[in-house]
C-alpha cells in the first residue's frame, strides 16, 4: 500500500527526531487552547508515563486550517494517527474513508457509558467511529445579582424587563445555532429521514414569530455578536445570556453568575439546544490503527475524563465521571451543562446538515432585520434550500472531451512548433533561444508552482465531487453557470448578478482609491509642508497590519446599536441605521473598510507620479497666471494618468479577488446580495457540501474574465502610445 | 503678495485633509492597540479607542505560551527567514527575466510576458491541494524550504512584470554606450542597469516580503510541526470554533506589523520612485 510506504517514512522521520526512544510514535491533531490543552497535555503526559511502547505527541493545528488539512494529508498517509474535532463531519468524512471503525468491544464500552446523544453523534448508521470527549451545547448564563426568580418559561424573561438600559435574554439572534432550542423544542428537525433540508415546517414558523416577539418586546437587543454578548454580560446589562460552555472562562470575577437549564416553551416542551460532541478519531492511514483504539480508549476512559472535566472544565459526556472521584467536588456549572446535554438533540452528523444553515439563517435575518413576516421569509428559505442541494449533474462519458482535449493539446504543440520554425527561419534563432535563456529563472518556477497546479485546478471543472467520489460531468457546470439554470437571472446567486456586483466594487473601490489617494499624494506634495514624513508613515499604516484583524474592527464599527459610527450619527441626532440589511448600506460598509485598505497604495504611487512631473511646466503655467486649481486640472491630472496605468491594473486585480473583506464584513448580507464572484465560489466549494467542480468552474470564469480585461488594458495602452 | 496669500491657504488645506485623513486612519488602528493592551480577551466596541489599561499580559502570554518549546519569538524568526528568503529568491530569480522582456528581442515574447501578467488573477484557493501533491513529490511538505518554494515562485510573476516596467523606462544611452566599448548582455545588465535600479527592485523585494509574512492558509497546511510555524499561523490559533482571543491575536498582529513598518519606512523613497515606472528623471 503506498500509502503505509508514506506513513512509514513519516515515521521514519519522526523516529530520527527523537532519536534514542525506542518506543513506538503516535502523534494527534487537536486545536484546543488555554485550560482544555493544558488538561489534554496531562492526560498525555500521564499516558506516556504508565506505558513504554507508544510514545504520544500532540500537535496544535489551526482550527480554521484543521478540516482541509485533515482531508489533504490523511488520505495521502501525512496525517496523525489520532485528532480531535467536532461530530458535525462524521457524516462525510466515513464516506471518504478518512476515519477507521472503532472495534466492536470499545464501541460497546462506548455506548454503556456515554451520553446517548454523544454516542449517537460519532455513529454513522451502524457503525461506531468516534471516542466522545467532551459535549458542548447552549445553556442559560443568569446573572444572580440581577435576576432572583427562577426562569421557568419563556415568558418569564418579560418579568425581567424593567430596569432600562438592561436586556432580559443576549444571545446571538441572527445565528440558527442560537435558534436551535426554540425550534428544536418546537417539535422542528432540520434535516428530514431522506437528508432534505426541512425548515418549511410549522414549527419553524413557530419558532420565528417566537423570537419575532422576543424583539419586537425589546426582551432581545439586536445584531448580536459574540463579542456583546461577553460585553453586555460583564457590564450588567443582560439578566441572562444563552450561550456555551466556552463562555465559562471569559466572565469577570466581579460577576455573579449560575448556569441553569433553557426555560419551557408555550408547547410546555423545554427548549432543547443543538449538541456538538468533540470527539477522538482514529485516522484510516495510522501505520498502527490497532494500538491507536487503545490510546483512544484511554483518552476517552474514566482516569483522563477526571482531568478532563477538573482541570480542563470540559463537559465530559463519560456518565460516571459525574459521580466524582470522592476527593473534588463537581463544579456546579459544568453539571448544570452536564445536564443541558441529557435535554438536548445531538447535531445531524449527516453531510447535508452543512445545507441548514444557509437557508435557516436567511429566514431568521429577514424576519430579525427586515421585519419580514414569517411565511415569506420561510419561503424564501425553502428557494434557497432548493437552490443549493440541486442534484449533481449527470455523469457524462469523458471520451469525447479526451478527443477534444488531445486535439488542443497537439493544436498547441503545433502552434508552438510553428513559432520556432518561423523564428528560425527568420534568422532570429539564437537571439530567440537567448532571450528564453534569460526568463529561466523566472519561467521554471511560475510554471511547476502557479501554472502547474492552476491547469489541474482547471480539470476539476469538469467534474462533481460528491461525499469524496468525482464524477465526470463535462460542461456541466458551466452551463448550469452560464445559462443561470437554477437561480433567478437578476437575484443573488446568479452569476450575472454576482458578477455585475463584482464590477461595481470593483469599479467604485478602484476610483475611490485613486482619487483619495491622488489628492492625499497632492497636499502631501506641497513644498515646505512641515510633518510632511509623519503623515506619509501614519497614512501607510493601514496596509501594513494585518487585514483579518482590521477588517473585523470595521465590522464592529457599523454595529446597529453598539458601534462607533451609529454613535455618531446619532450625536448629530441622525437616525441610527442598520448598515448589514440592505444592499446598498451593506455594499457602503465593505467599500468604506476596503477604500481604507486600499488607499495608501494608490497615494504612494500618485506621490512617484507627481514627483516625476517636470517643476518647469508648473513655473511657466504660473508665469501665465494659472490659478492652482487650473494648474491641478490641465497639468496634474493628464500627466498623472500615464504612470499609474500599472498601479491601476493591479489595483483592479486586487479588487475583483479581495475575498477577505467581503467574508469577513458584510459576509454576503443581506441575502447574499454583496457577494462577489471570489466569494460565491468559495461557498460552493467550503460552505454548500463540498461542490469543488462547481466552484473550479467558477474560478476558471474568473479567470477568463480577467483575460478579457487584460486585453482591454493592452488595447487602451497601444491606444495610448499611439496618441 | 496675492500670491503667497493663495498658497498658504493651500497650505492650510493641504493640513486639514492631512488631519482628518490621519484620524480616520488611525481611529480603526488604535482598536487594535487597545485591544491588546486591555486585559481581556474580546474585542470591545465602545466608540472610544483610546486604551483603557496597559496590561501586557497578552504580550508576555505570546512569549511564555510554548508548545513543543516554541514560542512566539521562534515563529517571529520563521516567518522572518522565509519573508527574507522568499523576498531575495523572488528577486533574483525574476530580475534576469524582466531585464529580458524589456531590452531583448527574441520571438514569443509578448506571449511570455503575457503568461506572467495572467498568473497575477488566478484565484488563490483553487491551489491548495495541487501544490500539496506537488511538494509532496519534491519531498518538500512540511518544510520551510518549500513553502519559500511556492511564495516565491507566486511573487515571480509581479516581479517580473514591475521590473520591465522599470527597465524600459531607463534611458538607452548608457547600455549604448557599453554596447559600443564591446561589453556583453550580462555585463550591461550587472555593471550598468542593476545599480540604478534600486528602487525598482526594493519594490520586489517589498512584495515578496509582503507575500510570505502575511500568508496563512497554505502555511497552515504544509506545515506539522509547531516549532516551524510561521506567525498568521500561530496568530490563527487564538481563533477558535467557538471564540477567539482576541487579544493575544490583536498583540500579535501588532509585533507581526512591526517589521513591514520598519520595511516599508526604510524602502519609502524606493517605494515611490518604484512603483511607478515611466517616472524616473533622467
Amino acid at each position: 500500500m503506498k500509502a503505509g510506504r508514506c506513513l512509514a517514512l513519516m515515521m521514519g522521520l519522526a523516529l530520527w527526531a527523537s532519536a534514542a526512544s525506542a518506543a513506538q510514535d503516535m502523534v494527534l491533531w487537536h486545536s484546543y487552547r488555554g485550560a482544555e490543552l493544558k488538561a489534554l497535555d496531562s492526560v498525555v503526559k500521564s499516558f506516556n508515563n504508565e506505558q513504554s511502547t507508544i510514545k504520544l505527541e500532540t500537535i496544535s493545528i489551526p482550527y480554521e486550517a484543521m478540516a482541509s488539512k485533515l482531508e489533504v494529508a490523511i488520505p495521502r498517509g501525512h496525517g496523525p494517527d489520532l485528532f480531535i474535532y467536532a461530530h458535525e463531519k462524521a457524516g462525510a468524512w466515513s464516506a471518504n474513508e478518512l476515519l477507521s471503525v472503532v472495534p466492536q468491544a470499545q464501541a460497546q464500552w462506548a455506548q454503556q457509558n456515554m451520553l446517548p446523544q454523544a454516542f449517537k453523534g460519532v455513529s454513522v448508521g451502524a457503525a461506531v467511529y468516534g471516542y466522545p470527549l467532551a459535549v458542548k451545547s447552549a445553556a442559560l448564563f443568569v446573572n444572580t445579582a440581577l435576576v432572583k426568580e427562577p426562569i421557568k418559561s419563556v415568558d418569564d424573561f418579560g418579568a425581567l424587563k424593567g430596569k432600562p438600559g438592561i436586556y432580559p435574554l443576549v444571545y446571538e439572534t441572527d445565528s440558527f445555532y442560537f435558534h436551535a432550542p426554540w425550534f428544536l423544542g418546537l417539535g422542528g428537525s432540520p434535516l428530514d429521514a431522506q437528508g432534505k433540508v426541512a425548515l418549511n415546517t410549522p414549527a419553524f414558523a413557530e419558532s420565528l414569530d417566537l423570537v419575532r416577539g422576543f424583539q419586537e418586546r425589546q426582551w432581545v437587543p439586536q445584531e448580536v455578536t459574540a463579542t456583546l454578548v461577553n460585553n453586555l454580560f460583564n457590564g450588567g446589562q443582560a439578566a441572562a445570556v444563552m450561550t456555551g460552555p466556552w463562555f465559562l472562562g471569559e466572565i469577570k470575577k466581579e460577576v455573579a453568575y449560575e448556569v441553569r437549564p433553557l426555560p419551557k416553551l408555550a408547547n410546555g416542551q423545554a427548549a432543547t439546544p443543538f449538541l456538538t460532541v468533540e470527539a477522538l478519531w482514529v485516522a484510516q492511514t495510522s501505520a498502527n490503527a490497532q494500538a491507536a483504539h487503545q490510546v483512544a480508549r484511554y483518552l476517552a476512559d474514566a482516569s483522563s475524563a477526571q482531568i478532563r472535566l477538573h482541570q480542563g472544565r470540559q463537559v465530559v459526556p463519560l456518565a460516571s465521571a459525574w459521580r466524582g472521584d470522592g476527593e473534588r467536588e463537581i463544579p456546579q456549572d459544568l453539571l448544570a451543562f452536564y445536564e443541558q446535554a441529557q435535554v438536548s438533540v445531538v447535531m445531524d452528523n449527516r453531510p447535508e446538515m452543512s445545507l441548514v444553515w444557509e437557508p435557516a439563517q436567511l429566514a431568521l435575518q429577514n424576519v430579525l432585520r427586515d421585519g419580514v413576516p414569517a411565511q415569506e421569509a420561510m419561503a424564501k428559505a425553502a428557494h434557497r434550500a432548493a437552490a443549493i442541494q440541486k442534484p449533481l449533474p449527470p455523469a457524462q462519458s469523458p471520451t469525447v472531451y479526451l478527443i477534444l482535449l488531445s486535439l488542443l493539446v497537439l493544436a498547441g504543440m503545433a502552434y508552438l512548433i510553428r513559432g520556432v520554425v518561423r523564428i528560425n527561419q527568420q534568422g532570429r534563432g539564437k537571439q530567440s533561444a537567448v532571450g528564453w535563456l534569460w526568463t529561466l529563472p523566472a519561467m521554471i518556477p511560475t510554471l511547476l508552482l502557479v501554472i502547474l497546479p492552476f491547469v489541474f485546478s482547471l480539470g476539476l471543472a469538469f467534474y462533481a465531487h460528491d461525499k469524496g467520489s468525482f464524477t465526470f460531468v463535462g460542461l456541466a457546470h458551466f452551463k448550469d453557470i452560464l445559462f443561470a439554470q437554477t437561480f433567478d437571472l437578476l437575484k443573488p446567486l446568479s452569476f450575472y448578478y454576482a458578477l455585475a456586483v463584482t464590477i461595481l466594487w470593483t469599479l467604485s473601490n478602484v476610483s475611490l482609491h485613486v482619487a483619495i489617494g491622488v489628492l492625499l499624494a497632492v497636499a502631501l506634495n506641497q513644498k515646505g509642508l512641515r510633518l510632511s514624513g509623519w503623515f506619509r508613515v501614519i497614512l501607510i499604516l493601514p496596509w501594513a497590519v494585518p487585514n483579518y484583524i482590521t477588517a473585523l474592527i470595521w465590522k464592529g464599527m457599523f454595529h446597529k446599536q453598539f458601534g462607533a459610527i451609529n454613535a455618531v450619527l446619532n450625536s448629530l441626532d441622525l437616525e441610527d441605521i442598520s448598515w448589514f440589511s440592505s444592499f446598498g448600506t451593506a455594499f457602503f460598509a465593505n467599500l468604506c473598510t476596503n477604500i481604507w485598505l486600499g488607499f495608501p497604495f494608490m497615494m504612494v504611487v500618485a506621490l512617484g507620479a507627481l514627483q516625476s512631473i517636470p517643476s518647469n511646466i508648473y513655473e511657466a503655467a504660473q508665469v501665465d497666471g494659472a490659478t492652482p486649481s487650473q494648474q491641478f486640472w490641465m497639468i496634474t491630472c493628464p500627466n498623472l494618468l500615464k504612470p499609474m496605468i500599472p498601479a491601476l491594473m493591479l489595483g483592479c486585480i486586487w479588487t475583483f479577488n479581495q475575498f477577505n473583506i467581503i467574508y469577513l464584513v458584510s459576509g454576503g448580507a443581506p441575502d447574499n446580495s454583496t457577494d462577489i464572484l471570489i466569494t460565491e465560489a468559495w461557498r460552493w466549494a467550503f460552505a454548500r457540501q463540498g461542490r469543488y467542480g462547481y466552484a473550479a468552474a467558477y474560478a476558471a470564469l474568473i479567470f477568463v474574465l480577467m483575460l478579457v480585461l487584460f486585453q482591454l488594458q493592452k488595447k487602451v495602452n497601444q491606444w495610448q502610445t499611439q496618441k | 503678495m496675492a500670491n503667497a496669500k493663495i498658497k498658504s491657504s493651500w497650505q492650510w488645506a493641504a493640513y486639514g485633509l492631512l488631519g482628518c485623513a490621519t484620524v480616520v486612519t488611525l481611529y480603526p488602528l488604535l482598536w487594535v492597540v487597545k485591544t491588546a493592551f486591555s486585559p481581556s480577551q474580546t474585542l470591545d466596541p465602545s466608540p472610544n479607542p483610546l486604551p483603557n489599561a496597559f496590561d501586557f499580559t497578552h504580550f508576555s502570554h505570546l512569549f511564555t505560551a510554548a508548545e513543543q518549546g516554541a514560542h512566539f519569538g521562534d515563529y517571529f524568526m520563521n516567518s522572518l527567514m522565509v519573508a527574507l528568503a522568499t523576498a531575495f529568491l523572488g528577486v533574483i530569480l525574476s530580475c534576469t527575466a524582466g531585464y529580458a522582456f524589456s531590452r531583448l528581442r527574441f520571438g514569443g515574447q509578448d506571449k511570455g510576458l503575457a503568461l506572467f501578467i495572467l498568473t497575477q488573477v488566478i484565484p488563490g484557493v483553487v491551489m491548495l491541494i495541487p501544490l500539496y501533491l506537488i511538494l509532496e513529490k519534491l519531498r518538500l511538505l512540511d518544510s520551510l524550504m518549500g513553502l519559500v518554494l511556492c511564495y516565491a515562485a507566486t511573487s515571480v510573476p509581479f516581479c517580473t512584470w514591475m521590473l520591465k516596467g522599470f527597465f524600459d523606462s531607463l534611458p538607452k544611452e548608457m547600455e549604448e554606450a557599453a554596447w559600443v566599448d564591446g561589453a556583453n548582455t550580462w555585463t550591461v545588465f550587472t555593471q550598468i542597469v542593476l545599480p540604478v535600479s534600486r528602487p525598482a527592485v526594493a519594490v520586489a523585494f517589498l512584495f515578496s516580503f509582503m507575500t510570505a509574512w502575511n500568508e496563512f492558509i497554505l502555511a497552515a497546511t504544509l506545515l506539522n510541526a509547531p516549532a516551524k510555524y510561521t506567525i498568521p499561523v500561530a496568530l490563527q490559533k487564538y481563533i477558535g470554533a467557538y471564540q477567539a482571543a482576541w487579544g493575544s491575536f490583536a498583540a500579535g498582529a501588532l509585533l507581526a506589523s512591526i517589521p513591514v513598518m520598519l520595511l516599508f519606512f526604510y524602502l519609502q523613497k524606493h517605494l515611490v520612485s518604484g512603483l511607478t515606472s515611466g517616472s524616473v528623471k533622467g
